[in-house]
Order: structure tokens, then C-alpha cells, then sequence
């Protein structure tokens, strides 16, 4: 087995520079990398480029990074929650790529899995395709989409083990195994680090080869950002 | 006239036995009330969930179960949980049956735009790119007119685009209506509303066929 497991966060975050490049994982704050984000906010790094679905809120996620003006560009498919972010948009503090959700995800994964882009049917004939090279596959029209290129990935698992396998829980999964991999280095941190062979290798969804650093996260505040329930009459 | 509600129930009747759907945020969302109790229906939702549930009982909220509308949502028997990518290539992949979604306006050719107001709101497109390129059956849930009591369904969008040529259904709160070769073609009024008042709201061109049916809900 090859060992993965880091002492702290201090050093799972070991390398972290002004100006890189990271991915996080996380759809709204369902699955976000909380203890990683609370470092990178300690490290006080800048210019940073954030591929992310979302941006936080104000006060949570990546809102945190944003408050302390620590991100350069933000790519991201959708951003609508977030009051700090559109007015460091809008004054053009923070540059802003959105793209489609699923291009978002599969630039990830081509990253992962050695493609150096896809064609995607997604955003032809719209803003999002131009400059971008088009092609006509059986009489449909897509869009080249490049892999992307990131420095970090920071995801966050359910359950993991030393070997850097992870398991993920509900839709906390979202992009998280996507990213894994698709960046030079990436940290998994989990709620759950469980002894080597304990995670049956059925059940694991990403194996520990995509995985460099992994660390159990200290707390995890989990916040919701849309409560909604129905009453029990 | 048919308020939000109405537009979903009706929207329902468009849902057939053994269909995956996905359902956008607002109007969309309120189909699943509505759908048959004796059809066989899975929602799927692009955060990576497939086999969506009604909301949860108070207390009983889970922060890592959300639809894509990051509401805490719950899981029916026989759901399943899967990553972005996959979730997609449900989506590219032409998996998912039918799609339901809001717009701010749609163009008689099928264009949609719905992410995006330059200079006003800028949100981004979440997963309706995908879904509107993708998709074989897409339906257009919303408002007949704007705020303002402008039309939404134009000759050409104003707005930025989402997709090109993909609706295949509209249904407001004042008809149904098709997209077709050469325009909207009324298919169905919604109750008490005349022909008359939907060609005052329509700026596209419409296409108005014999007898109009009034919808039955």
C-alpha cells in the first residue's frame, strides 16, 4: 500500500502559491472541501484561479476566499448566490468564465482521464462557443472544449482510508471525483479517515491512484443553503 | 388563465409511463406534484441524483441529499447517486426523456434564452445548456409576457441565447403552443382565455388552425 495520509493541513496544503490554479469541489455548499477553504483563507494566497460549480455565499465556501479578495477568475456554471461576488464582477475586480455545467464536469474528467478535450454539443450557437472550434458530427454541430489544466484539486469525501480511496455520501459527490486526479496534486479530505482494509474495494468510488494527499477534516459545518421541508399533517 | 400551478398540472399530462425527466428550477419543479400516481416516473436532478423524493419532513433534512435547486430534498426506492460527469452524460447521452424548464424568452424557431439579462443579472447557465443541446423533448414552462407585459415568445430572442432550435413545446399561462416550421402553432387555450388575447401576447408569428381546443385539466 502507498501511504497518503498526511499529519495536519499545514501540510496537506503544503506547495500552495500565489497565483495558482485550483479546483474545488462542491455543488452550492453540498460537498465543499470546508477545511481546505478555511486554510487557504489562513495562507492568505492570492490571485488564484477557482474552478468551481458555484462561488459560496458571502459568508461561506468560497465566499470566504472572495471576502479576502484572494481569487483572480472564477470558472464556474452558475454563480446567482453570492452579493460579493457580482460586485467584484460587475466592477471588474474578479474575472468571471461561466460555462455549462456539464462542460464544467467533463473538463474535469477529460483532465483526469489524459483527453485533451471533447466536443460537446452544449453552448453551440451560443456566446459560450465563440472561438471555440466547431464540428459537424452526423449532421450535429459541437463545441471543442479544452481539458483543463490546474495546480490543485481540493475535494472532499465521506469516508476514506490511508490509501487514498474515498467514498462519497448523497449528492456531496457532485464534481469531487471528477477533480480527482485532474490537477497536480490532489487532497482528499474526509469526514471519516478508517483504517486500510476496512473499505470494502467494491464499494470505493475513487481509487486512492487519483488521490496524493488525504487528511480528516476537523469539523464539518455542512450549512444548507435552501432548507426545505414539508409538514408532517 | 392558468396561474404557476396550472401551468404544471398541465404540463403533467406531457409525462408518459417509463420516462426519466429533469426538472429546472421554479415552475418545472411543481410537475412532479402533478404527475399520474399510476405511470412510472423517475426525476433526475444534475447535482447527481436520480429517483428524487418530495421534500423532507421537518427534521429530518439531510445537507448532503439537495436537488440542483440546492433544496434538501428526499430519495424514493430504487434512486441512485452518481458524480457530475455521469450525471451528464445521462443528459449529452440522450438518456433523460424529457426536459422542463423555465425561460425568459424562447424565438419561433425554438431558440431559448434563459442565463443571462447584459449588464443586469448574470447567474449563468447552470446545467441548461446541456440539457437544451441534448435533449430530444423539451418543454418551455413560464409566463405568457414579462413583467413589463412584454411577449416571450418572439420572432427572435433579444437576450443571450442558451440553445438553438430545441423547444419543442411551450406552455404558459395562457395556451400551449408548438413550436413549428413557420411559428408558434396554438394548440390548446387555457381555460376562459380566447384566441384573440393569446395573438395579442404572442409578438412571433402564430399560427392558429381551425377550432381551437380549451385545455383540460
Amino acid at each position: 500500500m502507498i501511504h497518503k495520509k498526511v499529519d495536519n493541513i499545514s501540510v496537506a496544503l503544503q506547495g500552495v502559491k500565489d497565483d495558482m490554479t485550483m479546483m474545488l469541489g462542491g455543488f452550492g455548499l453540498c460537498g465543499i472541501p470546508e477545511n481546505a477553504i478555511a486554510e487557504l483563507v489562513k495562507l492568505g494566497v492570492k490571485g488564484l484561479t477557482c474552478i468551481s460549480n458555484n462561488a459560496g455565499v458571502d459568508d461561506f465556501g468560497l465566499g470566504l476566499l472572495l471576502q479576502n479578495h484572494q481569487i483572480k477568475k472564477m470558472v464556474s456554471s452558475y454563480v446567482g448566490e453570492n452579493d460579493e461576488f457580482e460586485r467584484q464582477m460587475l466592477s471588474g475586480e474578479l474575472d468571471v468564465e461561466l460555462i455549462p455545467q456539464g462542460t464544467l464536469a467533463e473538463r474535469c474528467r477529460a483532465a483526469q482521464a489524459g483527453f485533451p478535450a471533447v466536443y460537446t454539443p452544449a453552448g453551440y450557437g451560443t456566446e459560450v462557443a465563440e472561438g471555440k472550434e466547431t464540428r459537424a458530427f452526423n449532421g450535429k454541430m459541437y463545441v471543442l472544449e479544452h481539458a483543463f489544466k490546474a495546480d490543485f484539486a481540493f475535494v472532499k469525501a465521506w469516508k476514506g482510508d490511508a490509501a487514498g480511496n474515498l467514498i462519497f455520501k448523497g449528492t456531496s459527490r457532485n464534481f469531487n471525483p471528477n477533480m480527482c486526479g485532474a490537477a497536480k496534486i490532489t487532497v482528499a479530505e474526509v469526514e471519516e479517515l478508517v483504517p486500510v482494509g476496512t473499505l470494502d474495494p467494491d464499494h470505493i468510488h475513487i481509487p486512492g491512484i487519483f488521490v496524493q494527499r488525504i487528511f480528516q477534516g476537523e469539523t464539518y459545518e455542512k450549512r444548507i443553503e435552501q432548507r426545505t421541508v414539508r409538514s408532517k399533517s | 388563465m392558468l396561474d404557476k400551478n396550472g401551468i404544471a398540472k398541465r404540463i403533467a399530462q406531457e409525462v408518459q409511463d417509463g420516462y426519466y425527466v429533469n426538472l429546472g428550477i421554479g415552475i418545472p419543479t411543481l410537475v412532479a406534484n402533478f404527475v399520474r400516481a399510476d405511470i412510472d416516473v423517475e426525476f433526475q436532478s444534475e447535482n447527481g441524483v436520480l429517483g428524487m423524493g418530495p421534500f423532507p419532513f421537518e427534521g429530518e433534512e439531510d445537507a448532503d441529499i439537495i436537488n440542483a435547486g440546492k433544496q434538501t430534498i428526499t430519495t424514493l426506492a430504487g434512486a441512485s447517486f452518481f458524480d457530475s460527469a455521469l450525471s451528464f452524460s445521462m443528459i449529452r447521452g440522450q438518456h433523460v426523456h424529457l426536459t422542463i424548464l423555465g425561460a425568459m424568452e424562447v424565438s419561433q424557431d425554438g431558440d431559448i434564452a434563459n442565463w443571462k439579462i447584459p449588464g443586469k443579472m448574470v447567474k449563468g447557465m447552470g446545467g441548461a445548456m446541456d440539457l437544451v443541446a441534448s435533449a430530444e423533448n423539451i418543454i418551455v414552462a413560464m409566463m405568457h409576457t414579462n413583467k413589463k407585459g412584454d411577449s416571450k415568445l418572439l420572432k427572435n430572442c433579444s437576450l443571450p441565447l442558451t440553445g438553438v432550435g430545441c423547444v419543442k413545446k411551450v406552455v404558459t399561462n395562457l395556451a400551449v403552443l408548438e413550436v413549428a416550421s413557420d411559428g408558434f402553432k396554438l394548440l390548446e387555450r387555457a381555460p376562459g382565455v380566447s384566441v384573440e388575447e393569446i395573438k395579442n401576447a404572442t409578438a412571433g408569428n402564430l399560427i392558429v388552425d381551425g377550432d381551437i381546443p380549451e385545455m383540460t385539466l
